[in-house]
């Protein structure tokens, strides 16, 4: 699956859940929140090898 | 949000989000329905979910954003003056005050904070005291009954956690949701500071609100986004400890821990702007430009 956070882009394989995911790719589940397709996912929600994932940071603005 | 043993679809999100909300606004005793509010906008997802949630409640809340000119490359503060107009595009009866800061003084916070000791380095500081200023300013003016601020509950426990690095007895005994009314300052509240950062930022996403996505140029590498790394950390590895962090800190409050720091300091009126100052002679805003 293909995961984007800010400007950065990772592709990792297999199924894993959607706080897996955040783990694989060395962020704090706490700190993003997960998007498929516009939708927001808990963090238990399957992911499919084929999604392409938006992690959205929660900290922003100013 | 395993801290509350809780998964919720969006509609029923929205609903609880807007139900706590008013939880705490009673539990604080915040305001009374008929109170005019002051909503400190900066385009940001806490603020524009602050100002959504009260208006869905029924609360006569209006709007300040403060211009503070930080531009350049970014445009940061053009695109937030941005959102909060998209914002208002589709809520007739919201209504915003906006403070332009170089219009008004002559100078953006980034030129009067590269001319000051307070601002050396970065700008933040001296952005504060403007913002606490002008938010005073304007809700005196126009006579609300208080203003609210989007802080959430990580901002309250990332700066709990640097008051108590430092021992900063006084800082501590004055964080609260709410800041009493007192001579020349009006009353201050806080009715999202029970949500985690990603509770209200997940509210603003399912609600659409489109906010100021990046953060202020000069917040990068600042000790509160690293305290808040900390506790999140600390989060993750153990549900519910920022809550359990700042609820707990209330309760300390509430059983007087911090008494003594907490006898108020005498305030005196600043002879230019009228604010008051803990020091007789001009405030530090006035002493700015």
């Amino acid at each position: 699956m293909r995961v984007t956070y800010r400007d950065k882009t990772w592709e990792i394989a297999g199924r894993m859940t959607a706080r897996q995911a955040v783990e694989k790719v060395g962020l704090i589940p706490e700190t993003v929140l997960v998007v498929r397709q516009g939708q927001l996912l808990t963090e238990d929600t399957l992911l499919e090898t084929t999604d392409e994932i938006r992690l959205v940071a929660v900290v922003s603005g100013g | 949000m395993r801290h509350h043993k809780l998964a919720l679809c969006a509609p029923h999100y929205l609903e609880w989000f807007l139900a706590q909300t008013e939880r705490t606004i009673t539990r604080y005793h915040m305001f009374e329905p008929e109170e005019r509010i002051l909503v400190a906008v900066s385009g940001g997802k806490d603020s524009l979910a602050l100002w959504d949630v009260l208006l869905r409640l029924g609360y006569p809340a209006d709007g300040l954003y403060i211009n503070l000119g930080i531009d350049g490359e970014g445009e940061y503060s053009h695109r937030s003056l941005e959102k909060i107009e998209a914002f208002m595009a589709t809520r007739p009866e919201a209504r915003l005050h906006v403070v332009d800061v170089a219009a008004t003084y002559g100078a953006t916070i980034p030129q009067v904070a590269r001319r000051k000791l307070r601002g050396r380095g970065k700008p933040c500081a001296v952005c504060g005291l403007v913002k606490r200023h002008e938010m005073n300013r304007i809700a005196q003016e126009h006579g609300y009954a208080v203003l609210a601020t989007g802080h959430n509950l990580d901002d309250e426990v990332a700066v709990l956690l640097s008051n108590v690095l430092h021992w900063q007895v006084g800082y501590l005994a004055r964080q609260a949701p709410v800041l009493e009314e007192r001579e020349g300052l009006g009353r201050k509240v806080k009715p999202l500071c029970r949500f985690y950062e990603r509770e209200t930022a997940a509210y603003a996403l399912i609600r659409g609100l489109d906010y100021i996505y990046d953060e202020c140029p000069f917040a990068e590498g600042n000790l509160t986004n690293f305290y808040k790394e900390l506790l999140s950390r600390l989060e993750t590895e153990s549900p519910g400890a920022k809550m359990q962090f700042y609820l707990s800190f209330l309760q300390a409050r509430k059983d007087g821990l911090f008494g003594q720091a907490a006898q108020e300091v005498t305030l005196h009126p600043c002879p230019t702007c009228g604010q008051p100052t803990s020091v007789p002679g001009p405030c530090a805003f006035c002493r700015l430009w």
